[in-house]
């Protein structure tokens, strides 16, 4: 069998509507669980004494990053096929920079804040109309928005193609930096490890 | 007949609430777990997990309901409107997006973990943190769109397959948010 799949047409479009929920509802299961539906776990990765947002995130992304390269190398799974948003730099550099601002002043981003919602916390559905009205706002001013929004493109980009190194080279760059990652984490955790009389 | 009261009725043994919530998930497994359903949108679909894709068709969507024109007209609005199948809200990423809301309540259910609470440091408001709320939102929102994804599209999805693109606006993302964790520490502290 080839993967991925739907681009093999294995299945139709109805049908990736189905997988789309099942995928849907493991994204969400794992957010929650993680403790990402609670706007202070995930601020406290900013004031350092509790570093989840990174551990959860570059896990995930180690896990599916050496999934996807194996199953490629093993000749099960396309690579060409798989969709990538194209690099558009300084776009991304100054979207980047807003979305960490509306991170740590909403406390959320928008997948935390669906799972912090539908969990009952009032801020996580108050955050969502915020999203609303900030998409709503950068839609209406599109049209002023569009020539910067093209700017700094390099089409479809990868990391490999960027620096000229191999695929597997920047796997390996990327879990070791992972790894090296996750074993300061627990120095800076205690580091800064609110003392008794502040908590 | 014992007056001596029983040790259990003088000492009655500190019974956890009945809907004590759970500690989370380890972070390294929460993590596998998360990436193998990346991993398995790749294998299935081709593509990564999303979030605020599906709230952008539901925008769109909304605009055109009150201003079919005005939408139509508008580039951005237009390409969402277009994106469905058949319909703007019938996408693959309004589907997952229901998946997510399923998937958190079930999680939240199962560790007890379903209250209708804010979320804050004892420094603020419930008015104030609600203020922030919608204000951050909606920053998340303008930058989202200017990055072309948020945490889910392009950090996480863009970042396991390497794009070159995600990879500076995750740590741009990391910037901001240390850059401002000061002054917002009022908020959360």
């Amino acid at each position: 069998m080839n993967a991925p799949f739907y681009k093999f047409a294995a299945f139709g479009d109805e049908a990736s509507l189905v997988i789309a929920f099942v995928i849907g509802i493991g994204f969400g299961f794992f957010l929650e669980r993680g403790g990402f539906g609670s706007a202070r776990k995930l601020t406290s990765q900013f004031y350092l004494d509790d570093l989840a947002v990174f551990k959860v995130m570059f896990t995930a992304i180690v896990t599916a990053m050496l999934g996807v390269f194996y199953l490629s190398w093993l000749g099960i799974m396309d690579l060409s096929l798989v969709d990538l948003v194209t690099t558009n730099l300084w776009p991304q550099i100054v979207g980047g920079l807003v979305l960490g601002f509306g991170f740590v002043i909403g406390g959320y981003c928008p997948g935390t804040s669906l799972v912090a919602a539908v969990t009952g916390r009032v801020d996580g559905m108050i955050f969502i109309l915020g999203l609303l009205a900030g998409i709503f706002v950068f839609g209406e001013a599109f049209p002023f928005l569009k020539g910067f929004y093209e700017s700094g493109d390099f089409g479809k980009l990868t990391l490999p193609q960027a620096f000229h190194l191999p695929y597997g080279l920047v796997v390996f760059l990327v879990v070791l930096m992972a790894l090296g990652g996750f074993m300061g984490t627990g120095w800076v955790e205690r580091r800064f490890a609110p003392r008794p009389e502040e908590s | 007949m014992s007056t001596v009261p029983d040790a259990t009725a003088a000492r009655p043994q500190p019974r956890p609430p009945v809907r004590a919530a759970a500690p989370y998930m380890n972070p390294y497994l929460a993590g596998i777990g998360l990436g193998l359903v990346l991993l398995a949108a790749y294998v299935f679909m081709g593509r990564g997990l999303g979030a605020s894709g599906a709230v952008t068709s539901f925008v769109a969507w909304a605009v055109s309901l009150v201003a079919p024109g005005h939408a139509s007209a508008n580039p951005f609005f237009a390409e969402y409107l277009e994106g469905g199948l058949g319909h703007p809200l019938k996408t693959w990423l309004m589907f997952e997006v229901l998946g997510v809301l399923a998937g958190g309540f079930i999680s939240g259910a199962l560790a007890h973990r379903l209250s209708r609470t804010v979320e804050k440091g004892p420094r603020i408001s419930v008015a104030g943190r609600l203020g922030f709320a919608f204000a951050g939102g909606a920053l998340m929102g303008i930058g989202a769109k200017l990055a072309r994804g948020c945490t889910s599209g392009q950090a996480l999805s863009g970042g396991a397959v390497l794009n070159a693109g995600s990879w500076a606006f995750m740590m741009m993302v990391f910037a901001g948010a240390y850059a401002l964790a000061g002054l917002m520490r009022r908020q959360w502290r």
